[in-house]
């Protein structure tokens, strides 16, 4: 009885078996890499703004504290964008001829607000609080990341659930002491104790236990 | 893969294209123009509106709040925030946006302002004053009270005779 397959065929096999497994390794790293890239999640790119704010100059250079433009957030859930009256309390004396600010007299002049594009627009499903972070002590660049050196704003990191689930679980390093919420140079807590990290919890009222609730942040 | 399946599936999949996107659902967004008024959605309350549980801001500010450490300590973050850029830290009337151009507010440290009623400071910080604007959407009504005490310690603080210190301040001195 005559040979189904020529010698040749072992090689065809090899081959194919090759090329499946290169293109298996191939689809699982590249999707790997774009899960992780910016492309998914709009990470470093900055929205285009009516005005070209730079938090670089105002927050970092000019030092002006977080809750001057953005003084809803110790209170209510929402931090605010600024009102144009807010940038046209500098603005009425400082630069009131710069066209890049013709957008802002505009504004004010028909008692509206600017329409700024949102930098970090959470999911419509997800329930996020700013003034219950910052009662506990969970500080603006924690999650904002540092803005007083971006001179167009942009998500400095994905803002995925895991990433919110990791402070979550284990959200004592982040706690900042009184009066700190807006501090640009703090840094999170490294190498706690136990006992530390209970202490720091205790202070602040903080339960991690409920955090990870599913309506914590879904309700 | 026969005709006779094909259809089956394919309506299997057909609730899939109905998915809506959940991450952005039909609710309008703050400052997102509303479809039924028109307006933005977070629009300002009628004017003299009093949250439920909440006292009305004259309540708050017709009389002055005890003097305490927890006023002055609030005071003191409160200047910072929204009074320090234009009139300094220590009130001199020097803040950083000064440096950059803005005309120099005066001084808390003069007689007329140490002279100055509570009630001219609170209603300067609630409707501005020259080119100052208003303050007070930014500045609730019991933080305008802090703010008041906080001037008062930093008019005190250029302005105190060495006589009046206790003893164990004027120890301390050089």
């Amino acid at each position: 009885m005559a040979q189904v397959f020529k010698p040749s065929a072992d090689i065809i096999l090899r081959a194919v078996i090759l090329i499946i497994v290169i293109a298996v390794i191939v689809t699982v790293v590249s999707g790997w890499l774009y899960w992780h890239s910016g492309w998914l999640t709009d990470v470093a790119e900055a929205p285009e703004q009516p005005v070209p704010f730079s938090h670089r100059h105002h927050a970092g250079d000019l030092n002006i504290d977080c809750r001057y433009c953005h003084y809803t957030g110790e209170e209510t859930a929402k931090a605010g964008l600024p009102t144009s009256e807010t940038c046209m309390t500098c603005h009425s004396q400082l630069w009131t001829e710069a066209e890049a600010l013709r957008p802002v007299r505009q504004a004010y002049t028909e008692g509206r607000p600017l329409w700024w594009q949102r930098v970090v627009d959470s999911p419509d499903f997800v329930y996020f609080n700013h003034a219950a972070h910052l009662d506990v002590g969970v500080g603006c660049t924690t999650c904002h990341g540092p803005v007083q050196e971006m001179a167009l704003t942009y998500e400095s990191h994905a803002y995925t659930m895991g990433w919110c689930l990791d402070c979550h679980r284990d959200p004592a390093p982040n706690l900042r002491p009184e009066g700190a919420v807006t501090a640009f140079d703090w840094r999170p807590r490294t190498g706690l104790s136990e006992t530390e990290r209970q202490a720091l919890l205790e202070a602040r009222d903080v339960h991690p236990e409920r955090l990870t609730d599913c309506y914590t942040c879904h309700r | 893969m026969t005709g006779r399946h094909l259809l089956p599936l394919l309506l299997c999949l057909l609730p899939l294209a109905a998915c809506p996107d959940m991450a952005d659902q039909k609710r309008p967004d703050m400052a997102e123009p509303e479809p039924v008024l028109r307006g933005p959605t977070s629009s300002l309350p009628v004017p003299g509106t009093v949250a439920r549980g909440e006292r009305s801001a004259w309540d708050v500010l017709k009389d002055r709040p005890e003097m305490t450490p927890a006023l002055l300590e609030r005071g003191r973050e409160r200047f910072n925030i929204y009074c320090a850029p234009c009139h300094g830290v220590a009130g001199h009337g020097s803040g950083l946006i000064v440096e950059r151009g803005f005309p120099a507010p005066p001084s808390f440290h003069n007689d007329r302002l140490r002279d100055a009623t509570p009630g001219h400071f609170l209603s300067v910080i609630e409707n501005g004053f020259g080119v100052m604007y208003p303050y007070g959407d930014r500045v609730r009504p019991a933080d305008r009270w802090a703010v008041v005490a906080y001037i008062r310690a930093l008019q005190l603080s250029q302005h105190a005779q060495v006589s009046e210190l206790p003893e164990p301040l004027r120890e301390r001195l050089p």
